[in-house]
């Protein structure tokens, strides 16, 4: 059991920045995940937490104890790589045994770990095959077997379930999620996929280029984004994002002109400062926060250029006077395949030019 | 698998009337040697081509064995080319293991070092190193100076350094993580991932040692520590040249090789295209 956290942690490679000085408390226990685009520092983080990667400036503290010069194996962590990394040339059963042989585990010991971890995953009965007898979805549990044998304080997840197909990714996620509850440890999460993110995570840590962009319990992200790329980031589809100007301030808020709308009032009250007036800045809506016409705060006709009927609901891809490509969510019954259509702003985020939120 | 279209049999027809007259004009001087180890003395020197093998081969072999000792001279030999190759395999593939899975300082310098030294010409070499091992070291005419000098391999360490960067690092990182020390990670994941590459270059490094000439020749002038082609060279003499000895002793240091060499060809092959293929 083991608090991780994180002060200031930099990474250079050579005189290249990848990791800007990172910040994080992680609570013994908690699932965390890490998302962010490709190459914005993720796997660098999880790898200078495992220690396979030194810290150029900062301090990593596992349980109490500062480990930037401690070896992996006494961090107390066990880490699951994307490509699975099994021993191509062991059998499964020698696969989950291997580091403890090579350390010197007491047999009995190890043969005790290697069958307890095999029951957890239900790989039993595959114990003498090698890994390329194996499918995607039992490599991946070999793997993870091969992190519970260690006991670590700390599981290290690097994209484990890049690989597999979509259904098979759905099965093990649910499968992570019960392996977390049923041991209990503090489990480290990197992952692009903010669906992943979202339906695993205690808290969710956003990235992008080596920046820490927002942290936070996956529905606070959601509902209450801090910038415009953690809006856009988390959510499927996609947050919004129209472009408008402030045409009035006053004592409780600003009120807007979206772009290609002239004379659509949108009000956006503030409790902060507000911004300029003349200044452009972006409304975000998510696409199940629009609307019947004249139900909301602000009324946009757009014109429609698909329509997906997913059953339960539907997504309408429009564009707005402007140009900006919407995606709207509307029930079945009311995604009219009519070329144009009139919705309505029920809720929606303010940003300001540089992106980041006006509340 | 699918069956061959009749173009493509006609294009392997085609192949092999080719390669077949190819393949002849390759082995006959083979089998002439093989022929010439059997005849007596006036046979090889008589008028007529003769193409079948005779019945002379233990006594031309009698001959060999009492001009130069050349049971001895091939129990060294295999001695060295087995040293050799086990110390030159392993040595090779730790350093290319080290350029290939550590970052340290100097690592570009080393590395470059290693290339150049390809370009260099065996012979530019071998002297400056004669001189330092028999004169300077004293070491002439002694087992250790037929096998350390050459040890070093550039063209083996880029080969194994080629091999080791191939492999995905994350195995290596899963075992680090796992608290498995540096040179278990190298001996128990490394090599055995290595095998192909090891067998492809533990031959070439045997062959390599089997049939060189010159080091020897140059280091080890007492017949005692003579290796068999230099026992074979020292047949041909100013006034005398026994062909049947160095036929009959061709024979003996070939054949083996051609066994190994078709025993292993199925490694040898894999080993020299890993990774041309992912
Ligand atoms: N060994 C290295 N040497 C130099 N640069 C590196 C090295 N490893 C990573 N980088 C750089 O650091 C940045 C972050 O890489 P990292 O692998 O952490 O990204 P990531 O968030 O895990 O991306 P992905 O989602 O594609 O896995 C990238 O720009 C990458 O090019
Ligand atoms: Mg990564």
């Amino acid at each position: 059991m083991a608090a991780v956290s994180l002060n200031n942690v930099v990474k250079k490679f050579g005189s290249l920045p990848v990791v800007h000085g990172a910040s994080l408390e992680i609570a013994d226990g908690e699932f965390v995940v890490f998302v962010g685009p490709s190459g914005c520092g993720k796997s660098t983080l999880l790898r200078m937490i495992a220690g396979l990667e030194d810290i150029t400036d900062g301090e990593i503290v596992i349980g109490g104890k500062v480990v930037n010069d401690v070896e992996p194996a006494e961090r107390g962590i066990a880490m699951v790589f994307q490509s699975y990394a099994l021993y191509p040339h062991m059998t499964v059963e020698q696969n989950l045994s291997f580091g403890l042989r090579m350390t010197g585990n007491d047999k009995a010991d190890t043969q005790r770990r290697v069958s307890r971890a095999a029951d957890i995953l239900r790989i039993s009965e595959l114990m003498q095959r090698r890994p390329r007898q194996l499918s995607g979805g039992q490599r991946q549990r070999v793997a993870i077997g091969r992190a519970i044998v260690r006991n670590p304080q700390v599981f290290l997840f690097d994209e484990p379930l890049s690989n597999l197909d979509a259904e098979l990714r759905v099965q093990m996620r649910v499968e992570i999620a019960r392996l977390h509850k049923e041991l209990g440890v503090t489990m480290i999460y990197v992952t692009h996929d903010q669906t992943e993110a979202m339906t695993l995570a205690d808290k969710i840590v956003v990235l992008r280029a080596g920046n820490i962009e927002q942290i936070g319990r996956p529905l606070d992200l959601y509902y209450d984004p801090d910038n415009q790329f953690v809006a856009g980031f988390v959510g499927s589809p996609k947050m919004n994002f129209i472009r408008g100007h402030v045409v009035e301030r006053n004592d409780k808020g600003v009120i807007l002109e979206l772009a290609g709308e002239d004379g659509t009032r949108l009000a956006q009250p503030l409790t902060g400062p507000a911004p300029e007036l003349g200044s452009h800045v972006t409304v975000g809506v998510r696409p199940e926060h629009f609307g019947d016409a004249g139900k909301g705060d602000a009324d946009l006709t757009v014109s429609v250029d698909v329509v997906e009927h997913l059953g339960g609901t539907s997504f309408v891809y429009a564009a707005t006077a402007a140009g900006e490509e919407l995606v709207i969510q509307r029930d079945a019954a009311t995604a009219a395949d009519a070329a144009e259509i009139t919705v309505s702003i029920r809720k929606s985020y303010l940003f300001d030019e540089k992106g980041l939120r006006l509340r | 698998m699918r069956s061959k279209s009749s173009a493509e049999r006609r294009r392997g027809i085609a192949l092999h009337a080719a390669l077949f007259p190819l393949a002849l004009i390759w082995l006959f001087p083979l089998w002439m040697m093989f022929v010439f180890s059997t005849l007596p003395e006036n046979g090889i020197f008589s008028r007529d081509i003769i193409l079948t093998p005779s019945d002379q081969f233990v006594e031309n072999f009698n001959l060999l064995e009492s001009d130069t000792g050349f049971i001895r001279a091939t129990t060294i030999s295999i001695l060295v080319a087995a040293a050799y190759t086990v110390l030159s395999v392993a040595l090779t593939s730790m350093a290319g293991w080290s350029l290939a899975c550590y970052r340290f300082a100097g690592k570009g310098v080393v590395l470059a070092t290693i290339l150049g030294t390809l370009t260099l010409p065996y012979f530019v070499v071998v002297i400056p190193q004669f001189i330092m091992v028999a004169r300077d070291f004293g070491l002439h005419n002694t087992l250790f100076a037929l096998i350390v000098p050459p040890l070093f391999n550039s063209l083996g360490v880029l080969f194994m350094r080629q091999t080791f960067s191939m492999m995905p690092h994350e195995l290596f990182d899963a075992a680090r993580v796992e608290g498995v020390k540096e040179w278990r990670i190298f001996l128990f994941i490394g090599l055995p991932l290595a095998r192909p590459a090891v067998a492809a270059l533990s031959i070439i490094l045997f062959l390599h040692s089997w049939n060189n000439y010159l080091w020897p020749l140059l280091i080890n002038s007492k017949p005692a520590m003579m290796t068999a082609p230099v026992a074979l060279g020292s047949l041909i003499g100013l006034t005398k040249v026994s062909w049947g000895g160095i036929m009959t002793g061709a024979v003996m240091l070939t054949a083996p090789m051609l066994v190994l060499f078709v025993a292993l060809q199925r490694h040898f092959v894999a080993g020299i295209s890993a990774g041309a293929v992912k």
